[in-house]
């Protein structure tokens, strides 16, 4: 018996289906039901908008993770642009050292990160918050800004400056412009997860503050089910949107850059 | 001082890793000249042009721009465009946008921008493109776009990096038509780099053929064409066919075998030279009154306008010739040759020379390794040496271990009854080896150097 090519994705399809789509659905159930009744309803959603505290923590988390995505990039951008100089990279090693920490587990990094600060004898807060947070995401922003730089023929930046362009205009005119599908790679990889991270926060401000991630999941330990599951769909929604701004943007030059 | 002279490039040299790609470039070029750097790939002639736009520094001698040396100023601030190889075009911006930007760099006004921008879209044949994206053009299309954009900034020397080169060939022969038009429109100075020595001839006013590293002659396509100093550039313009030969006298050669008439004077007497005879300038005819020698047909293709044919010399050599008629493969030709057609060259070297060592009385030191040598008796160890080896007593093997230095075939000339081959060896010495045998570019090779073969000289 011949077993035909597409029947080997059969495994990841079942897989796809309960570990992806079913849990989707069912966030997407929950969110519009009363959890009494089971009836469809849209009160979850107008909860949400009803208690400020929830709502503020949105968009406290927003707001943070466009500060630690901003963080990240105004770090990131230069030390790629260096790293991508072949004359200080001939080996990669470089490179590799600033995606080592990659490899290691959020949390331990995070722990580690609190440990740093007692033995500094440094307040934990909001500082600390974005240390950690710059910490663990550098590297997402680092690699995919690197390797679009990496990639950027050096005939383009000699063709600026035979045009007149001095070395900064090469760098405005043509070096980032051409680099920017990586810039958004970065900007996903960092953006996205920051929003919905809790551990974090939690560990490197003592609790004192909350992101929307710690909402949800607090819904979720203390048997709101429902209203959970509607913060994740919004939160999804935002995350959803995110992507869609920046594939039209990158679409074009997908094949340049694009995620890792 | 003469003021004409744009550019000038004085004593120039380059290396990189150790290995010397430029050696001592002089060159003059004259306002609104078209100039042609023209020679194989690796010859130094992009190297030449990267120098003169500024993307790589000298490590000696002096790019002078109007009698100012310009060696430390960088590219932005020269008054040079580029047209690249492969165009780099702008893939962020639209045609319009790339042609723009080097206006715009220098604040020129809106208004103005648009009016040049239209106007050289205009030239090159690109009006209603302003907005495509430069990745949806053809290679054509491309290159029409570097050219405006590197033309719409009116510079004082536009300079050209093969830039027909990924062009096929009726698109190629459109743009050199175009290029010359705008050029004699412009009144620009081009330096336009090529390995095409058909494109140099159509398009320059000077051709400069170089080869490794070096100018080897620089002069007017005519001249070029017909009197060519050396082996290589009569080998690499246009066919030929390059002959040993001997000077008897003044206007009196000998070549294959016979003696002929010619123009050339003050070789001396009895001096071993090259002959380059241009296939075009044999006559051949069916009867031998009125020839100088025979020869047989050895075959004949059509061409297209001419017929291509080669036959064997009475006296046992090859001549490529050229004709409007055919002949018939097989049957026995008159050949002719006028005294204005042969072009005499001096020898570059009559036989292969180097610097050695003594080691004891039956081996030296040479690049760098022992081999045996019987004349070394006559000299005391650590005595320096020139051992010279005729080019027809370099023995050349299959296998680069089988000889006693690695080696690969660099260049090699046809001589009518052997080939003459430049072999490259590892540490890049040069060996010249007259064969029969049939070798072809790049085949790795091992040398050997007999023994009884090698002479000595002392050094004084």
């Amino acid at each position: 018996m011949t077993v035909k090519r597409s029947s080997w994705a059969l495994p990841y399809l079942i897989f796809l289906i309960l570990f992806v789509a079913l849990p989707l659905v069912m966030i997407a159930v929950y969110a519009f039901r009363n959890p009494q009744t089971g009836a469809f309803t849209l009160e979850n959603f107008a909860k949400f908008f009803s208690t400020p505290h929830d709502l503020n923590t949105f968009l406290y988390s927003i707001q943070v993770a466009f500060i630690n995505t901003l963080l990240c990039l105004l770090i990131a951008y230069p030390a790629a642009w260096i790293l991508s100089k072949s004359s200080f990279n001939r080996s990669k090693i470089t490179v590799m050292l600033f995606i080592l920490p990659m490899w290691i587990n959020m949390l331990i990094r995070t722990l580690a990160t609190v440990a740093l600060f007692d033995f500094l004898k440094m307040p934990l807060g909001e500082g600390a918050l974005y240390f950690g947070m710059v910490y663990n995401f550098l590297p997402f922003m680092i690699y995919p800004i690197y390797n679009s730089l990496e990639k950027l023929d050096n005939s383009y930046v000699e063709a600026a400056q035979d045009l007149g362009a001095t070395p900064w205009k090469v760098f405005w005119k043509v070096t980032v412009p051409l680099s920017l599908p990586g810039v958004w790679s970065g900007v996903l990889m960092v953006f996205m997860p920051t929003i919905s991270t809790f551990a974090i926060a939690e560990l490197l401000t003592l609790n004192k503050v909350k992101l929307f991630g710690t909402t949800i999941q607090e819904n979720i330990n203390n048997g709101f089910w429902n209203y959970g599951s509607a913060l994740a769909l919004i939160m999804l929604l935002i995350i959803g949107l995110t992507t869609l701004i920046s594939d039209e943007d990158s679409a074009r030059d997908s094949e340049k850059g694009g995620l890792i | 001082m003469n003021k004409d002279i744009v550019i000038s490039l004085q004593h120039l040299s380059k290396s990189y890793d150790g290995k010397q790609v430029l050696d001592d470039i002089n060159l003059d070029i004259r306002e609104g000249e078209f100039v042609t750097l023209l020679g194989p790939s690796g010859c130094g002639k992009t190297t030449t042009l990267r120098l003169i736009a500024g993307f790589l520094a000298p490590d000696g001698g002096k790019i002078l721009l109007d009698g100012k040396d310009i060696s430390g100023v960088p590219p932005y601030r020269r008054p040079f465009n580029t047209v690249f190889q492969r165009y780099a075009l702008f893939p962020h911006l639209d045609v319009y946008d790339n042609i723009a930007f080097g206006l715009k760099l220098q604040k020129v006004p809106t208004d103005e921008i648009d009016k040049r921008v239209r106007r050289i879209l205009k030239m090159v044949s690109m009006t209603d493109y302003e907005s495509r994206d430069v990745e949806s053009l053809s290679g054509g299309q491309q290159q029409r776009v570097a050219i405006a954009r590197a033309l719409v900034n009116r510079p004082r020397v536009l300079l050209l990096d093969e830039p027909l080169a990924a062009l096929d060939l009726k698109m190629r022969k459109d743009m050199q038509i175009e290029l010359k038009e705008m050029h004699a429109q412009l009144g620009i100075t081009f330096i336009y780099v090529t390995h095409d020595q058909e494109e140099a001839l159509t398009l320059s006013d000077t051709i400069v053929v170089m080869n490794e590293g070096r100018i080897l002659q620089a002069g007017d396509p005519v001249s070029i064409y017909n009197e060519p100093q050396n082996a290589f550039v009569a080998d690499f313009i246009g066919e030929s066919n390059i002959l040993n030969g001997r000077m008897i006298e003044d206007r009196r050669v000998e070549f294959l075998g016979h003696e002929f008439d010619c123009v050339d004077e003050g070789f001396g007497e009895n001096v071993p030279v090259d002959v380059v005879i241009r296939p075009e300038d044999v006559y051949i005819m069916h009867k031998l009154e009125g020839s100088q020698f025979s020869g047989t047909v050895k075959s004949c293709t059509f061409k297209g306008v001419h017929y291509e044919m080669f036959v064997d010399t009475d006296k046992g050599y090859e001549l490529m010739i050229q004709d409007y008629n055919a002949f018939e493969v097989g049957s026995t030709v008159g050949l002719l040759i006028r005294p204005n057609d042969i072009q005499v060259m001096r020898k570059e070297r009559v036989r292969n020379s180097f610097d050695a060592e003594i080691v004891d009385a039956g081996h030296i030191s040479l690049f760098g390794s022992e081999i045996e040598c019987a004349a070394a008796a006559a000299f005391a160890p650590g005595d320096k040496v020139r051992a010279m080896v005729d080019f027809d007593k370099v023995e050349l093997v299959d296998h680069q271990e089988d000889g006693q230095f690695a080696g690969e075939v660099h260049f090699l000339l046809y001589k009518g009854d052997h080939y003459h081959l430049t072999v490259l060896t590892e540490d890049g010495d040069h060996v010249w080896v007259d064969t029969d045998d049939v070798w072809d570019k790049g085949d790795l090779v091992g040398v050997n150097f007999a023994s009884e073969n090698i002479k000595l000289e002392a050094v004084k």
